[in-house]
């Protein structure tokens, strides 16, 4: 029976699909993310990114602390474009 | 365990290197060892704005990318490739502000129309019907190719990857090249920081990083590495066909088939060098381009930012050659920001060259002594 228990919520991805992925040989979140989307959407990987951790570590079987944090990047939340062309300008 | 020996060692498991060591397996020429000093894609190609266009100013640069497009379209099937690449095509739409632009698109487009590339000039009323979220205040034209598009860098160079891999190619990712061996001006090895494989063909397909292999083997390459910085959005509903760029305002911006809004801009004051670090400045300045062209879009939340190389050549041509003075040194570089999208083409003719076949498209007018002759043909149109 497949595991359909979703991982990702943003991307949809089920736990069967990111073990899949990782069984291919993408074994860090980064390489998961290029291949397969994991933290690429709304949550940038702040809901999914220990659960999917620790499939690595069940398949790879390295622990937590060899494995690569995922490259952080900005916004640190979503931004519509209009707020981030105001800049640090307070007026409309 | 790793090969210790192979006829040909790529240097670069981005999408250009991918696709050589394919073609050279294609070939017959199985014995590749790929180099990668992170994992696959995480350079350049990783991190471009997925884009494909034909709608180039230099004879090469149209050739190379006509032919690129053409193999990207049976791309899935040709490499069995068992993920869809995403190809989308619903044009690039090039704007013109100035006169300028507009006589500079159509010498562009009569040079295209030349070599196969279905463009054409349309007035602004017809690109607001292609884009109708799109503000043609001070706009006088457009250049468009219809077959323009799209398609995932990822999934591209994985799908070479893959094939390449099937036919005996090996590929090293976290494996990083310290120095290449030389006996005189012939090449006798590639060193790592996992062991020596000897070899006496090396393939400089580097990206970003192409100059500081290319001072492995004492040569001072014509290029330079410069930051552009890249955001996404959210996804939405399509909403968007056509890529849209200007180079007047220097900035690109497509949706993406997944549904997110993927863009970018060059500054023309970024300094050279191998930083990519994000900024501040970029987001709200590249923000405040996009509202102004695209005002639906103010409700639009970006998710990401980041940055990748171009890897710039005076002419904005790649250089595509042997070393002249290093028999079995290659180079497939200086791809001045446009390397995914003519990697197809790339790769055909590189394996050729190494091989010493003849090449089924001429490239050497791109090699390394053009600098120097003079003979240099200008790319106009670089975002």
């Amino acid at each position: 029976m497949k595991d359909e228990v979703i991982l990702c919520f943003c991307e949809d991805l089920t736990r069967e699909e990111i073990r899949e992925a990782i069984k291919n040989g993408a074994t860090s979140f980064d390489e998961l993310k290029r291949l397969i989307r994991c933290g690429m959407g709304a949550c940038q990987g702040k809901t999914c990114e220990e659960n999917i951790q620790k499939e690595i570590m069940a398949i790879t079987g390295k622990k937590r602390e060899e494995l690569p944090l995922p490259r952080q990047r900005p916004p640190s939340v979503g931004i519509f474009l209009q707020d981030a062309a105001r800049g640090d300008n307070d007026e409309e | 365990m790793m090969k210790n020996s192979a006829e040909v060692v790529i240097i670069g498991g981005g999408v250009v290197g991918c696709a050589i060591a394919y073609n050279l397996a294609r070939m017959g020429c199985t014995d590749v060892v790929v180099l990668e000093k992170e994992y696959l894609t995480a350079g350049a190609t990783g991190r471009c704005g997925a884009g494909i266009r034909q709608q180039w100013g230099t004879e090469m640069n149209c050739r190379l990318s006509k032919a690129s497009m053409d193999t990207f379209e049976v791309l899935n099937e040709m490499l069995e490739y068992p993920v869809d690449i995403e190809l989308k095509q619903d044009g690039y739409l090039i704007l013109a502000y100035e006169e300028k632009e507009i006589e500079q698109f159509k010498k562009n487009i009569a040079l295209q129309n030349n070599l196969e590339i279905e463009s054409r000039l349309i007035d602004p009323r017809e690109a607001r019907e292609m884009v109708p979220h799109l503000n043609t205040e001070g706009l006088l034209g457009a250049a468009f190719c219809s077959r323009d598009g799209h398609a995932n860098p990822f999934h591209v160079t994985q799908a070479y990857a893959e094939a390449a891999k099937r036919m005996g190619v090996e590929i090293y990712t976290y494996t990083e090249c310290r120095d290449i061996e030389m006996d005189g001006d012939r090449i006798r090895g590639v060193v790592t920081d996992k062991g020596k494989i000897r070899t006496e063909k090396v393939v400089n397909a580097a990206g970003g990083y192409s100059d500081l292999i290319g001072g492995m083997v004492g040569l001072d390459l014509p290029v330079y590495s410069e930051r552009h910085q890249i955001m996404v959005t959210e996804p939405v509903n399509p909403l968007q066909g056509p890529m849209v760029i200007s180079f007047y305002h220097h900035f690109y911006c497509q949706q993406v088939p997944h549904g997110a809004f993927i863009m970018g801009q060059g500054d023309p004051n970024e300094p050279k060098g191998h930083n990519i670090g994000h900024s501040w400045q970029f987001l709200q300045e590249l923000s405040g381009k996009i509202i102004k062209t695209f005002p639906a879009l103010k409700k639009l939340r970006v998710v990401r930012q980041w940055s990748g190389l171009y890897n710039i050549t005076p002419d904005s041509q790649p250089i595509l050659c042997e070393a002249p003075e290093l028999p079995g040194f290659f180079l497939a570089i200086g791809f001045s920001g446009h390397g995914f999208m003519i990697a197809p083409m790339t790769g055909v003719v590189m394996a050729e060259m190494i091989l010493d076949k003849e090449l089924s498209m001429p490239v050497h007018n791109l090699d390394l002594g053009r600098f120097e002759r003079g003979e240099l043909v200008l790319e106009p149109s670089v975002v």
